[in-house]
């Protein structure tokens, strides 16, 4: 027994944006319920797993078809297919963490109103779920480049890290804000769905960002998918990096958005248990 | 010894308008609007200490100290703050004044098998629940076989948990909560489910959590588990303790503690029926020493005082009397009646009173409505209460076995002579 082990518990906690090392004592929690997520996710569907591997091929033959073929829509070195297939690969990992990290308070609310955690660990949850399905999906995308015989530079051992980096500290600083959002407004939920719908077409996702005017660029770089999905692509096309002013943008767009959502989030969460 | 709990003034602010199922955007830009337009109007006084009409204070001010060791029962009637003190234990809510210390770590059980997943196995539940309730894996894993053994399913710990019984869902669950390392348990309301062999395995398994030098806070509706288990007992009514102390005075305490409201004085009661040549003035519930109670408990006697007045002059022959107990459904259950026994009566001008007295209550853990029916011979209606009177029954032991039945699925009790035919 720790005879010093003392909690104190007040109505007005100073508390720092982010608890790590409360996280850090509670990371067995965090583990198993990414375990559950995708242990979940996939009992009782038919194809199970293959579902995760199906949502980008699907997409990428549909887009290819319309915006590559029938629309035209120039994709620089690359065959329109592997184009937007990276595009969509990180796509869908962000959009995908996103919504999981939105929905993570409401959806465990049976817990949360029952037992004390450091809840963050629910929106770090979903953005860790969605990853273990982003990694089916970037082996596919590998894959099917090398297939076509695109052979990603050297600089992808340094950019794909930092792509994973920014696209999951975006999708929890945007998920926790909307996941503490959504406690209180369940219209989160309805407004979600085009939210990430309209969020898609301001990525250059289906299209390239050298088809925007440079003014514009700067704009669109303040969402930090657009650095990650260029940059990737730019790998597979031995093309140039983007130019710094852009990927400083980006940076701290999602700097930014980490902390306003981190913000928000602590600001409310001690008071989930009485309004979820 | 430093108490290994300290509450100091302990109090907790609701808004009742959060009750609601969810606010939605619209409303809180029309409510920003509405505050906005106050700001302008003068002589608009904003004080924080006094309270909305759609709050409410569910603690207030509560004080109390806890020594390592001890097994403090807390009681009261629904609505008094019992749940509402373990949440902020727990951390699960904060408090709204004042401030609570732990000297250890908590485990808090406010629920049978917390995020508890139909699609998971029995085992990988055990996994689930174990962490949820603040076990590391390596606990669980060390425990697993235990936790197994203990809940007497090992046989289905394969099978995804939809496909189990209430009763085997509860097993499991208790049983991970029974291997929880804590120096500090607080439990609530738990043990009333399940079948009552399975819930005296679970009271002798937190006795011995307690011989393990660990503190206990244990609310409960269940009297007979109250004294069995908690040599100290705190009453809470609305939000303040209002006794502390050894636990049979608490429940003494508890059960004699008579609030006066307004619904045992039945004179002034408009909703009502009847000619009113009858009229009925007060209800009371006695217990056997003759003390008016506010809460019984099953398997007790108690006595119903029905004070009537008749305005006439004349003597009202063959006068019948009618107690009709319903549950929270407002199903009747209980129907006593004088023509039942041949006690009707003729009630000379002026004020007196009645009794009914019943023997053993055979009502479950519960809350009931009494309603009242005075009638002459059965046919002309002289007074009618709908609802005159609620009351809380607390588990007690009608059975004499400890048992408290199955409150959430039966509320009448009967006592069975079970026997075994001859083997041929």
């Amino acid at each position: 027994m720790e005879s010093d082990y003392l909690v104190k518990i007040k109505p007005k906690k100073v508390s720092v944006l982010l608890d790590l090392a409360e996280i850090w004592r509670y990371r067995d929690l965090l583990y198993i319920f990414v375990w559950r997520d995708i242990k979940v996710r996939y009992k009782q569907t038919l194809l199970g797993i293959s579902w995760a591997v199906l949502q980008p091929i699907a997409s990428m033959i549909i887009f290819t078809v319309f915006f590559g073929n029938l629309a035209k829509i120039p994709s620089g070195k690359l065959p329109y297919s592997l184009f937007v297939l990276c595009g969509l690969v990180f796509w869908i990992f962000f959009s995908s963490a996103l919504t999981h990290a939105a929905d993570s308070m409401v959806v465990n609310e049976g817990i949360i109103k029952k037992v004390y955690f450091p809840k963050i660990i629910l929106p770090l949850s979903s953005v860790a779920t969605s990853f273990v399905d982003f990694v089916i999906n970037f082996i596919i995308l590998l894959v099917f480049a090398l297939v076509l015989g695109f052979i990603p530079s050297i600089q992808l051992l340094y950019i794909l890290p930092a792509a994973i980096l920014v696209t999951m500290l975006t999708a929890f600083g945007v998920g926790s804000f909307l996941a503490a959002l959504n406690v209180k407004y369940r219209d989160v939920r309805y407004i979600l769905p085009f939210f990430v719908q309209l969020l898609m077409f301001l990525t250059p996702v289906i299209y390239s960002l050298t088809i925007v005017a440079p003014n514009n660029r700067l704009l669109m770089a303040l969402n930090p998918m657009t650095v990650v999905v260029e940059s990737i692509r730019s790998t597979f096309a031995q093309g140039n990096l983007l130019p710094l002013n852009i990927v400083i943008i980006s940076l701290l767009s999602c700097l930014g958005t980490i902390v306003v959502g981190l913000w928000y989030f602590r600001k409310t969460e001690r008071f989930f248990a009485d309004i979820v | 010894m430093k108490p290994i709990i300290e509450i100091r003034n302990l109090s907790k602010k609701y808004k009742i308008g959060v009750k609601q199922p969810y606010y939605s955007l619209r409303d809180s830009i029309t409510g920003t609007i509405a505050n906005a337009s106050k700001l302008f109007s003068l002589n608009q006084h904003q004080n924080n200490n006094r309270l909305n009409k759609d709050e409410f204070w569910a603690l207030r001010g509560i004080s109390l100290n806890c020594q390592p060791g001890e097994i403090v029962g807390v009681i009261g009637r629904n609505g008094a703050g019992k749940s509402t003190l373990l949440k902020i234990l727990s951390q699960v809510t904060p408090p709204s004044k004042g401030e609570v210390l732990l000297r250890g770590r908590v485990a808090s059980l406010l629920e049978v098998g917390t995020g508890f997943h139909p699609e998971l196995t029995g085992s990988e539940n055990i996994y689930l629940n174990g962490a949820i309730l603040g076990m590391r894996r390596s606990e669980v894993n060390r425990k697993f076989s235990e936790i197994v053994d203990f809940s007497e399913i090992a046989k289905f710990i394969d099978t995804p948990v939809k496909r189990y019984s209430s009763g085997m869902y509860m097993r499991l669950a208790f049983a991970v909560a029974a291997y929880l390392e804590s120096e500090i348990l607080l439990v609530d309301e738990v043990l009333t489910v399940g079948d009552s062999a399975f819930q005296k395995k679970c009271l002798g398994r937190m006795e011995a959590i307690n011989h393990a030098g660990r503190t206990v806070i244990f609310v409960s509706h269940n009297m007979s588990s109250i004294e069995a288990l908690c040599n100290r007992t705190v009453v809470l009514s609305a939000g303040k303790v209002v006794y502390d102390g050894a636990t049979k005075k608490a429940i003494q305490h508890y059960l004699n503690f008579q609030k006066k409201t307004s619904q045992d004085l039945l004179s002034d009661v408009n909703a009502r029926e009847g000619s009113g040549e009858i009229r009925i003035t007060s209800l009371e519930i006695l217990n056997d020493k003759n003390q008016p109670v506010s809460v019984v408990q099953s398997g007790e006697d108690y006595k119903f005082k029905i004070s009537y007045h008749n305005p006439s002059k004349e003597t009202i022959k063959n006068v019948v009397i009618g107690i009709e107990i319903s549950d929270e459904l407002g199903s009747k259950i209980i129907i006593m009646r004088t023509t039942f026994t041949n006690d009707n009566y003729d009630l000379v001008p002026g004020k007196g009173e009645l009794y009914c007295e019943i023997k053993d209550l055979p009502l479950a853990l519960g809350s009931y409505h009494l309603s009242l029916i005075v009638t002459q011979a059965d046919i002309a209606l002289l007074d009618h209460i709908e609802n005159a009177m609620g009351i809380d029954v607390e588990g007690g032991d009608y059975f004499g076995t400890g048992s408290i039945g199955a409150p959430e699925r039966c509320k009448i009790l009967t006592k069975a002579h079970w026997s075994k035919g001859a083997v041929e």
